[in-house]
C-alpha cells in the first residue's frame, strides 16, 4: 500500500512539474551587443522594447555595452582571432569593416534578411559590407553629403544660397563673402577626410578599385585637389580650427558664426543641434554644388555596419531581431526620429510618420527631406577593399595635411600618395 | 622518530627532495617567465614573417614584412620617436636634478610641501592631461597658449600641426608630468650623501658650484644611470602622450611614434604580422641604444 503511495506521490511530483513549466514564463533568450557609439544604443531600445511588446515574438534581453572606439574594434578583432568572448551583435565601423571580412569570415551572412527587402533599401550601402555577393553588415544611414549653409553671413553678403550651382559658384560666392564680411566661405580639414574625400567621390573619383588597384593619383583627384587649393590660396577657404569638423575648436568657432558654409555628410545635422546652438534657424541644408564637368549629385560617407557573429548560439533569432530593428518601416522611421540620420529604406522618405516634429525640423525646417530627395537618385558607390583602412589613413594624415598646412602641389600630393598606397598593398 | 629525536614535519618525499625544493620555489616564477614573456617573445618572432588574415588563414610569407616596412610612415615614427626620446632625457634630467639640488640645500622654505605639489601631477590620467594640453594649445587665437604669446607680441601659432611646436608641446606635457618622480628620486640619492664630505669641502675652501660637481654628482650617480636608463625606456616606449594629443593623427609626421605606428598596424590596419616585425625592430633599436649608454656611463665595469 505505502509503495503504491509513494508511486502515486512520485507520479503526480512530475506532473505537477511539468505543468508548472509549460505555464511559467519562458525564459528570455540572452544576446549581447556591442557598440562605440552610444547614441545606437537608443534606437535599439526602443526597437527591443516595441519587438517584446509584441507576444508572437520571442523574449529577448540585449546586453547593449558601449565602449570606445578603438577598443571595441581591438576587442573585437581579438575576439574574432581567438574566436573567443566576441558579442552575438556588433557595430563595426566602416573604415573597420574590410579588416573583418579577410581570410575565414567570422561574421555571419545575412542575405537571408537583406534580400528580401532590397528592392526597398539603397542597397549600394550594402555593398559597402559585402563580399563576393555577401552582405555582412547592415547601415543606418546613407551618409548622403550636402551643405550647410549660415544664412545670416550670407545675407550680409547679399548672396541666396539657392542660386550656388556649381562649385565655381560656391567659390565666386565665396569671393563675395570673403570681401563684404571677412569671413571665410568654408574649412578644409587638415587631419581628417570629411572634406576631399566626398569631393573626390562626387567628382566620380575613388581611392581603389575593386581589384586593389590604386586610383588616387588620377587626374579626377588631381583636379579636385586643385579645386579646393584655389579656395584656399584666395581665402574662401581656410584650414579647419582643430583640424577636422569634430573638435571642440570647431564646433566654438562655428558656432559662433565664423564661417559661411560647411559641407559633410547628412549625419552631421546632430552635431548643429547638440554642439552649435546658438545658430538654431540660421542654418539651411542644401544639396552639394556639382562639378562642370561631371561626377555626380552627392557621395556617401561613413556608417556603421551593424553585424552578427558566426559564432554566436543565436544567429538565427539574432538576425530576425537585427532585420525588425533596422531593416523594418518602423526602425528606419525610428532612425530619423531618433538619431536624426537618413534612413537606407526608399519607401520611407515622404511618408506622414517622417513628419513627425523632431529637434532637427525645429533647428533648421521641415523641407530636409525635400532636398534630400533630389539627390538620392545619383549617388555613387564607395570602394571599401581590404586597403581602403590604409588608404583612409594616408588621406587624412597625408594628403589632407600636405594640401591644406603644408600647401603642395595638387599632383605632387596625388602622385606620392599613391605610390604609398601601392607600397602598402602585399 | 628520527635519529635526532624529533619527527620530522614532512615525509621524505619527492616533494621534500633538497634537489627538487628550489626549483619548487622558483617555480612561479619561471611559469609566469614562460607563459607571459618567452612564450609570447617567441610567437612575436614566428608571426613577424607571416602573413595573418584571421584565425585561420596563416601564411608564411618570409621577410616581407619587413621589406615593407620602411616607408614614410615608418620613418616618420622613427624621426618623432627619436626626437622625442632625445629630448626626453635631456630635459627629465637636468630640470628635475636642479630642482632636486635647490630642494635638498636647506635654502627652501617648506620643502615637503614643494616635494609633494611636484610630484601631484604624477598621478593625474595622461589622457585627460592630454585634452587639457591640446585645448591649451589649440589653433585659435583664443588658446591660451597663443594668448600668452600674443602678450609678447607674436603672431598665433598652430601648435600641435609641426614637428618642432608639437614635440615641443609634448615634452612640456612629458616634463610637467614626470618632473616630481624624477625628482623624488634625486633627493633620495642627494640625502645618501654623507653631510662630512660637504663640511670638509667647505674647510677646504669650494664653492657651491665646486661642491655640486665633485661631491653631488658622483655620489648620485647610480641615481642618475637609472633616471638616464628608465627616460630613455620610457622615451622610446612612448605611446599614450601623443594618443591623447592626436589620436590616430599625424599631422606633419610628430602624432605617430613607432609604438603608435605598430598599433596602427595591428589594430587599424588588421596587419598582426607586420606590426610584430615593428615590434622587433622597435626591441632592435631601444637595446642597442641602452646598452650603448650604459657601457657609455661604466655600469659593466667592475666596481673598484
Amino acid at each position: 500500500m505505502k509503495k503504491l503511495l509513494a508511486i502515486i506521490l512520485v507520479i503526480a511530483m512530475f506532473a505537477s512539474l511539468g505543468i508548472t513549466t509549460a505555464f511559467a514564463e519562458e525564459e528570455p533568450i540572452h544576446l549581447t551587443l556591442w557598440t562605440f557609439q552610444e547614441l545606437h544604443t537608443q534606437l535599439y531600445k526602443e526597437m527591443l522594447d516595441k519587438w517584446n511588446a509584441n507576444p508572437d515574438n520571442p523574449k529577448l534581453e540585449i546586453d547593449m555595452q558601449v565602449y570606445p572606439y578603438e577598443d571595441m574594434h581591438n576587442k573585437l578583432t581579438i575576439a574574432l582571432q581567438t574566436g573567443e568572448g566576441a558579442p552575438d551583435i556588433v557595430d563595426i565601423e566602416i573604415n573597420m569593416f574590410a579588416n573583418y571580412l579577410k581570410g575565414d569570415i567570422q561574421l555571419a551572412d545575412l542575405n537571408d534578411i537583406v534580400e528580401p527587402m532590397q528592392d526597398h533599401l539603397v542597397m549600394s550601402r550594402f555593398n559597402n559590407y559585402a563580399k563576393d555577393g555577401k552582405y555582412y553588415g547592415i547601415d543606418h544611414h546613407i551618409g548622403a553629403c550636402i551643405v550647410w549653409y549660415n544664412t545670416e553671413i550670407l545675407e550680409e553678403a547679399g548672396i541666396d544660397y539657392r542660386d550656388i550651382k556649381t562649385w565655381d559658384d560656391y567659390h565666386e560666392a565665396g569671393k563675395v563673402v570673403l570681401e563684404k564680411t571677412g569671413k571665410p566661405m568654408c574649412t578644409w580639414e587638415s587631419k581628417d577626410c570629411w572634406s576631399i574625400y566626398p569631393l573626390v567621390n562626387q567628382h566620380g573619383g575613388d581611392w581603389l578599385t575593386p581589384d586593389n588597384e590604386v586610383r588616387m593619383d588620377e587626374q579626377v583627384v588631381i583636379d579636385t585637389l586643385a579645386f579646393m587649393k584655389s579656395m584656399l590660396d584666395d581665402g574662401t577657404a581656410v584650414a579647419c580650427p582643430g583640424g577636422n569638423h569634430h573638435s571642440e575648436e570647431y564646433y566654438g568657432w562655428m558656432n559662433a558664426g565664423n564661417c559661411a558654409s560647411v559641407s559633410m555628410p547628412f549625419w552631421y545635422l546632430n552635431r548643429f543641434t547638440d554642439y552649435m546652438p546658438d545658430l538654431a534657424g540660421k542654418m539651411k541644408v542644401a544639396p552639394m554644388p556639382l562639378w562642370s564637368d561631371g561626377g555626380h549629385k552627392s557621395a556617401q560617407m561613413g556608417g556603421t555596419g551593424t553585424a552578427v557573429v558566426k559564432t554566436s548560439e543565436h544567429v538565427d533569432i539574432a538576425k530576425e531581431w537585427l532585420a525588425y530593428a533596422t531593416l523594418s518601416f518602423e526602425g528606419c522611421v525610428n532612425t530619423w526620429l531618433i538619431l536624426g540620420f537618413d534612413p537606407i529604406m526608399t519607401d520611407v522618405y515622404g511618408s506622414e510618420e517622417m513628419k513627425a516634429p523632431n529637434k532637427f525640423f525645429d533647428y533648421y525646417d521641415d523641407t530636409i527631406f525635400d532636398m534630400l530627395k533630389t539627390i538620392l537618385d545619383d549617388i555613387p558607390d564607395t570602394c571599401l577593399t581590404e586597403y581602403f583602412p590604409a588608404a583612409a589613413d594616408i588621406v587624412r594624415n597625408e594628403m589632407a595635411y600636405d594640401l591644406v598646412i603644408g600647401g603642395g602641389d595638387p599632383a605632387e600630393i596625388a602622385h606620392a600618395c599613391a605610390e604609398e598606397l601601392r607600397d602598402a598593398i602585399m | 622518530m628520527s635519529e635526532n629525536g624529533k619527527t620530522p614535519l614532512l615525509k621524505r618525499g619527492f616533494f621534500t627532495n633538497p634537489k627538487v625544493v628550489p626549483y619548487i620555489f622558483i617555480a612561479p616564477f619561471l611559469i609566469f617567465f614562460l607563459v607571459i614573456y618567452l612564450y609570447p617573445f617567441i610567437t612575436t618572432i614566428l608571426m613577424s614573417f607571416q602573413k595573418i588574415d584571421g584565425p585561420n588563414s596563416v601564411e608564411f610569407i618570409g621577410t616581407k614584412n619587413y621589406e615593407k616596412m620602411f616607408n614614410r610612415n615608418f620613418k616618420q615614427a622613427l624621426m618623432t620617436t627619436f626626437r622625442y626620446a632625445f629630448w626626453d632625457v635631456v630635459v627629465l634630467t637636468i630640470v628635475p636634478l636642479i630642482f632636486a639640488v635647490i630642494l635638498n640645500s636647506g635654502s627652501v622654505k617648506f620643502p615637503s610641501f614643494f616635494k609633494s605639489l611636484y610630484f601631484i601631477p604624477a598621478l593625474t590620467s595622461t589622457i585627460v592631461v592630454g585634452i587639457v594640453f591640446r585645448l591649451a594649445f589649440g589653433t585659435l587665437e583664443t588658446a591660451p597658449a597663443n594668448r600668452l604669446l600674443a602678450l609678447f607680441g607674436q603672431p598665433a601659432k598652430d601648435w600641435l600641426m609641426f614637428a618642432d611646436t608639437g614635440n615641443f608641446v609634448l615634452i612640456l606635457l612629458t616634463l610637467w608630468r614626470w618632473m616630481g618622480v624624477n625628482i623624488i628620486y634625486y633627493i633620495s640619492g642627494l640625502q645618501s650623501i654623507p653631510s662630512e664630505l660637504y663640511e670638509a669641502a667647505k674647510i677646504d675652501g669650494a664653492n657651491s658650484v665646486q661642491q655640486f660637481f665633485h661631491i653631488s654628482l658622483p655620489g648620485i650617480k647610480p641615481v642618475l644611470i637609472y633616471v638616464i636608463t628608465i627616460t630613455v625606456l620610457g622615451g622610446f616606449a612612448m605611446f599614450t602622450e601623443s594618443v591623447a594629443l592626436w589620436a590616430q593623427n599625424n599631422p606633419g609626421g610628430v602624432g605617430r611614434t613607432i609604438v603608435g605606428y605598430m598599433y596602427l598596424m595591428g589594430f587599424y590596419k588588421n596587419n598582426m604580422g607586420m606590426a610584430s616585425a615593428v615590434g622587433l625592430v622597435l626591441l632592435g633599436l631601444v637595446l642597442a641604444v641602452n646598452l650603448i649608454q650604459l657601457f657609455a656611463m661604466g655600469f659593466f665595469k667592475k666596481e673598484d
